[in-house]
């Protein structure tokens, strides 16, 4: 399933640039129940990675009162030209990846 | 006390209105005073939609275009194999649906229209309303049309069709005893639960709704007003349905698609 | 009138219907105040909570509670010895009182993380940045959630 980044293609050295992520993923609570009384399992994203060039940048803890389909907006300095790497990871076992590459000048 | 109205100024706005609406049924909402669901929206929801790297919608575009050119069915065939770059070919598709079926010799919802293409072209299994490959299609379709005002109900084929979803449209139903315009004619810009009501045009569809968390076809929407009245739904694809969707799509004639909008 | 407004209120909200997935929720489930409190020292310790700093933008009056987009800024200059270390949200009334962690760095260059949240009622939220100096600043935002008409699910 679809995950959208959005992150300038180009920047100048020493600019704050923002990174922004949507991506796809039911964020079930764990505090529902069906109509016949069953609990509904909780199945969220509880981990969110960024890394520029292989280093962490920004991370965070997801709860279930992320809504469905997580978007999360942060900043960076723009430091030299590489690749931003998103990891999501979450209950069930579930993980997904994505990149966007940016030049810096 | 509230004066009486004197009864020839009453005779002198009725005639005033029946002058001004000549082309209009009682209680129908004049061509420039129809208004976007958007257009009752807060700021921050206008936002979400505006922004494509912020609408969750896009999600599903994006799903739907890895749709549009995979194999499936048993003759392995994509719906680009046939119809190539949506981006062209699917241009102002969505604006005329429902559209009539000449073989089928009624109206077809767009999702109809797709899984006849999966039966008839791809030899492929239908794909289960509100599933969301579906509704990723649907969507991935209908985005192409984002921008091209809203031309269903033209082919003069689908008037007895139109027809028959106005006079539901006008039916009381349920046990709260209201049709669609009760609410969505006669007390738009009115609150209901603290949520605005809206003319009901449904430009957007299928839409990213914040209540569902997901996105939905305009045939969840309307079961789900049903449900609100206390009426028992007509069943997804039912003539009922259909014909309610086409009359919906032909009283927001001229009004641009926003596929895929974003409602609360 | 025999129906009342808000007997249509109570009908209309009282719906269960078979959507995708028919829910329910049983019984309402809140987080108290005490829950909240001990979610937020979790995250402080004994440390003193600072008013001021931080600055939440939330919409006073959201239109579904669904997926509220909020946006926690900190007045920091983010330099290598002076910066942001995490910024942490909290709810008072879902069943649960965190919502979210981020961790920042020198490196973020702005310290303002925005995403889209769930409130289940009306309720305060709110949001503690613990700066480099290992100080605590919050800020909180009273919510109004107004409920959804003839929707499929009993929420």
């Amino acid at each position: 399933m679809a995950a959208l980044i959005n992150v300038p293609a180009k920047a100048r050295r020493g600019d704050i640039i923002e990174l922004r992520t949507l991506t796809s993923h039911i964020m079930e609570t764990g505090f529902r129940h069906t109509a016949d009384g069953k609990l509904v399992p909780r199945d969220i994203i509880t981990s969110f990675i960024c890394r520029y060039n292989g280093a962490e940048i920004f991370r965070a803890d997801l709860f279930p009162a992320i809504a469905a389909n997580p978007y999360l907006s942060f900043f960076t300095v723009a430091r030299e030209s590489g690749t931003f790497e998103f990891e999501w990871v979450g209950d069930n076992g579930y993980s997904s990846t994505a990149s966007a590459v940016i030049t810096v000048e | 006390m509230i004066p009486r109205m004197i009864p020839w100024r009453a005779i002198a706005i009725a005639a005033l209105l029946a002058g001004a609406a000549t082309a209009l049924l009682a209680g129908d909402i004049p061509p420039e005073a129809r208004r976007s669901g958007y257009t009752f929206m807060g700021l921050d929801t206008r936002a979400m939609q505006d922004d494509d790297t912020s609408n969750p919608g896009m999600l599903f575009v994006l799903d739907g275009e890895a749709l549009w050119a995979k194999k499936f069915g048993s003759i392995g065939k994509a719906c680009a194999d046939c119809h190539g770059e949506a981006r062209s070919s699917m241009k102002g598709v969505a604006a005329r649906y429902p559209a009539f079926d000449k073989a089928l010799g009624r109206p077809v919802t767009l999702d109809q229209r797709i899984n006849l293409c999966r039966a008839n072209h791809q030899q492929a299994t239908p794909l289960p309303y509100e599933s969301r490959d579906l509704l990723a299609l649907s969507a991935f379709i209908a985005h192409q049309s984002r921008g091209a005002p809203i031309t269903a109900g033209d082919d003069p084929q689908a008037k007895p069709f139109i027809a028959q979803g106005r006079a539901l449209y006008m039916q009381r139903q349920g046990q709260l005893n209201l049709a669609c315009t009760n609410c969505h004619d006669d007390n738009f810009d009115k609150r209901l639960a603290g949520a605005p009501i809206t003319q009901g045009q449904p430009t957007g569809y299928p839409l990213y709704r914040l209540e569902w968390q997901t996105m939905g076809s305009l045939e969840r929407r309307l079961r789900s007003c049903m449900t609100g009245v206390r009426a028992q739904a007509y069943d997804y694809g039912s003539p009922e349905l259909v014909a309610l969707a086409l009359y919906l799509m032909s009283r927001a004639r001229g009004l641009p698609m926003e596929t895929p909008a974003v409602r609360p | 009138m025999s129906t009342t407004r808000r007997h249509f209120l109570r009908l209309t909200g009282g719906i269960t219907a078979a959507g995708t997935i028919p829910i329910v929720t049983l019984r309402p489930l809140e987080a108290t105040p005490t829950m909240l409190n001990t979610a937020i020292r979790d995250v402080v310790g004994e440390a003193q909570v600072h008013t001021g700093r931080v600055k939440l933008d939330i919409p006073p009056l959201v239109e579904n509670g669904n997926t509220v987009p909020i946006t926690v800024s900190v007045a920091s200059p983010m330099t290598a010895t002076d910066y942001v270390k995490s910024i942490h949200v909290f709810n008072e009334k879902n069943p649960q009182p965190n919502i979210g962690n981020f961790h920042l760095g020198p490196s973020s260059g702005r310290a303002r993380v925005s995403t889209r949240i769930r409130l289940a009622d009306t309720q305060k939220v709110v949001a503690i940045a613990r700066l480099s100096d290992d100080t605590f600043w919050q800020v909180a935002a009273d919510v109004v959630v107004t409920l959804a008409a003839c929707t499929e699910e009993m929420n």
